[in-house]
């Protein structure tokens, strides 16, 4: 029987939920009675008190509570209602984009390939009966059962390498690490026992795997678990790493992490797991994939380009969005795989902008940042910078837990906002 | 340890006096014979492999060819790493080719096979010629891995190499057999590691995995006494390695004697068949050549040591003399089977002159001066 989701068929019939429905027709309503003149008995009624004893317990809801959730959900104030047009185009609520969470775009994508090929499967620690330690694997296993999605107990080596020799004999895993932390313990089955067969066998062995699972830092989980591992899996010849950022990304790269005959690794963020992003109807579809190996300009300008990957894009974006009412504008491009590194993206805007700020999590020595620096330099973009290149990164230290030194030792968007200044001389 | 050996060859050497046997044989011509070996060391195992073991002319011959080959083929990787033509790392298996042999003589070649880096043997039994492994050795690009490889990186169907982390393949064997599992074709995963991989850590969480899942693999243990230069009581503080996997049944087995292995693979076959679970097998051994050929192997251990194991529990002088004595060959076969080999391998490691036409007969080619002369092979 084919499951198809609700958001694909309201997509396709063009019907919006009902509860954003209503939402728009209050909002609709609220503006219209803003916009009356004053004295309108509709404006007193928005204040007014209901007369009497109050009953026991928790006050109702009265409309100005509800229009004011609302308001706050859409975006908008009080004071742009006097804007007709304005007001209609904010509150109006679009049917073809959908807002998936990262967390569900992964389930869905895993969920969809199980289904496609029966080689695949699922194995990780509490990824069956728990439903994923971050409920990613959500509902995988009472649908495929034992077979497919598999709990292993806590031995990362032992199992990475049973993930491995199950890809050698033909099937296709995906293996997940807890958090990438963990990979460490088992980084010698990923490296020398899937990175490298592929050629120390001249071809004659392939290993179609994934390892996959959160990275980087995540909130007050300390030194131990806060560490990315882009630039460490980023540096071997073999694999392929990818890192997505938002939901259509997770999607179309987890799905082209699956169907790929070679090792790849796959580095999601704890952080964005709870974030909802529009897709698009094209973006829901079963066979949706994104290349590997090519990266997204998000938003396009002309006055400095900003590289980033996973969490970090999301800040570039927000200060690309205070910067633009000072008028400089930011071109902002998700670099979406680390190796193979779309290096032609980035030339290609550093031809137009002159300037460079790489923004990632990692630390800066030998990671990311340093590398692009590196392939810019070596590459025909470097004679169209007008100022060196500007790494934006964590800071050089183990994750401290204290939050406000923990807030301290992440990219914020203050300090994008000031490299861009810094390297505009501004 | 020497005193176990030497026990076990005196047992076999006393017994071909049967006056029945060596009847049929003559009669028949067909020539089989049955071998008594001793009883194997069980663990949690009510009954082990079949204490005796039937061998025909044809096997017996095959088993010897193989094993001569591989013994030859090895002798002639020594002379090339001598001769600065083999580079980096070669691990030598002469010493240890009944194991080799007695376990693909057990399973079935559409089983799957992975062990460490000492694997030319294994590289040969499961199929590839000595020339794609000597071309592999000298890095040409006739090698089974186009030269990519070397020493420890060989692969072949149903062969996953040749690894070079010690006691990595151990999780990836049990992998391959979670695949066999998972697809239910009834195949099984045979998994070799050393006495020195029996230390590592991911070979206990393999076994826990094996156990909990009942994967179809057959751990084996090859315990060649040293692990590099260190003595198995100077490593270990158990040197029970067949009992080692505590939970899951283990058997231990004279790995000199071909016909030995072969009973035990085969027992240990079906018993991961049936759906059982994993089983541990042991296998006492030894290796002539050291560690490596960086090593030179005397530091460890004392010539007196390794000669005694030469003369008294070589295993193709075992079968040989058991062949002979039961009248299923004769001396003279054996030697021209020998001289066979030798030749074999010797056309083997002639790399110069390969390739020039295709599919041509042989032809004379001239050197760098008038006066060397060399062959081509096509």
């Amino acid at each position: 029987m084919d499951k198809i989701r609700n958001e694909q068929i309201r997509g396709t019939v063009k019907v919006e939920q009902f509860g954003d429905k209503a939402r728009e027709a209050r909002l609709r309503w609220f503006g219209r009675v803003l916009r009356r003149n004053r004295g309108y008995i509709g404006q007193r009624m928005l204040e007014m008190e209901l007369p009497g004893r109050r009953r026991r317990g928790r006050p109702q809801r009265r409309f100005m509570d509800v229009v004011k959730v609302d308001m706050e959900m859409v975006g908008v104030k009080v004071e742009e209602a006097v804007d007709r047009a304005r007001w209609r185009q904010m509150i109006h609520c679009d049917f073809q984009l959908l807002q998936v969470t990262v967390r569900d775009a992964l389930n869905q994508a895993m969920d969809e390939e199980l289904e496609r090929d029966e080689r695949v499967f699922l194995l990780g620690e509490e990824v069956a009966q728990y439903d994923g330690a971050y409920k990613v694997s959500r509902g995988l296993w009472k649908k495929y059962g034992d077979k497919r999605i598999i709990d292993t107990p806590i031995s990362e080596m032992g199992f990475a390498g049973i993930a491995v020799g199950a890809a050698m004999a033909g099937l296709r895993p995906i293996c997940e690490f807890m958090t990438f932390n963990f990979s460490m313990q088992a980084i010698d089955q990923v490296i020398n026992s899937a990175a490298k067969t592929c050629y120390m066998s001249a071809g004659l062995q392939a290993v179609p795997i994934v390892f996959r699972g959160p990275n980087g830092a995540s909130a007050g989980v300390a030194a131990q678990h806060s560490q990315c591992f882009a630039a460490w899996y980023g540096h071997c010849p073999g694999l392929k790493v990818v890192s997505p950022w938002n939901s259509e990304d997770a999607r179309g790269l987890l799905k082209s992490a699956i169907r790929d005959d070679n090792p790849v690794v796959v580095l999601e963020n704890e952080l964005m797991y709870g974030v909802a992003f529009e897709v698009s109807e094209q973006g829901l579809s079963k066979d949706f994939t994104i290349p590997i190996g090519k990266a997204k300009v998000e938003r396009p300008g002309n006055h400095v380009t900003l590289v980033s990957h996973s969490r970090m894009v999301g800040h570039c974006l927000d200060a690309a969005a205070v910067l633009a009412k000072e008028g400089i504008e930011c071109e902002v491009i998700n670099l979406r795989t680390i190796r193979p590194l779309d290096v032609e993206t980035i030339e290609a805007s550093v031809v137009k902008t002159n300037h460079l700020i790489t923004v990632e999590g990692g630390w800066p020595q030998f990671g990311v940042g340093a590398e692009i620096c590196a392939r810019i330099m070596e590459g025909p973009a470097f004679n169209y910078l007008d100022a060196p290149v500007i790494r934006v990164t964590g800071v050089d230290i183990p994750m401290p837990y204290a939050k406000i030194l923990e807030d301290n030792s992440t990219p914020q968007i203050k300090d994008i906002i000031f490299s861009v200044k810094k390297t505009l001389n501004m | 340890v020497l005193k176990l050996l030497l026990s076990k060859s005196e047992k076999n050497a006393g017994f071909a006096d049967s006056p029945s046997v060596s009847a049929i044989s003559i009669v028949f011509n067909l020539l089989l014979c049955t071998h008594p070996f001793k009883k194997c060391e069980l663990h949690r195992l009510d009954q082990g492999p079949p204490t005796q073991a039937l061998l025909t002319r044809e096997q017996g011959l095959k088993y010897y060819r193989t094993m001569q080959t591989m013994r030859r083929m090895e002798l002639k990787a020594d002379q090339l790493y001598k001769q600065k033509i083999i580079r980096g790392f070669c691990h030598l298996y002469d010493g240890q080719e009944a194991c080799a042999v007695g376990i693909e003589a057990g399973i079935n070649p559409s089983d799957h096979l992975i062990t460490a880096y000492r694997a030319h043997g294994y590289t040969y039994t499961r199929g590839v010629s000595v020339k794609e492994i000597l071309a592999e050795l000298t890095g040409r690009r006739g090698g089974v891995a186009k030269g990519k490889g070397g020493s420890m990186h060989m692969y072949a169907k149903h062969f996953y190499g040749g690894n070079g982390i010690v006691g990595a393949q151990v999780p990836l064997g049990a992998g391959l057999a979670l695949a066999c599992q998972y697809k239910g074709n009834n195949e099984v995963c045979v998994t070799l590691y050393g006495d020195g991989a029996a230390n590592q850590g991911q070979i206990f969480e393999s076994f826990n995995m094996a156990a909990l899942w009942k994967l179809p693999c057959i751990f084996i243990c090859e315990n060649n006494k040293y692990g590099m230069g260190t003595s198995v009581e100077r490593a270990s503080a158990s040197t029970d390695y067949f009992k080692r996997g505590d939970f899951i049944p283990g058997l231990k087995v004279d790995g000199m004697d071909v016909l030995t292995v072969r009973e035990a693979t085969k027992f240990a076959a079906d018993y991961c068949r049936s759906g059982k679970g994993p089983i541990l097998m042991e296998l006492e051994t030894y290796r002539y050549h050291g560690h490596s050929m960086s090593d030179p192997g005397v530091s460890y251990r004392t010539r007196e040591e390794i000669q005694e194991v030469r003369s008294k529990s070589d295993p193709i002088s075992m079968l040989k003399d058991r062949m002979i004595s039961n009248n299923m060959a004769s001396l003279e076969e054996i030697k021209e089977i020998d001289v066979e080999i030798r030749k074999e391998i010797e056309e083997a490691a002639q790399f110069l002159c390969n390739h020039i036409f295709y599919n041509e007969p042989p032809m004379e080619v001239r050197g760098t001066n008038p006066w060397s002369k060399l062959k081509s092979i096509s």
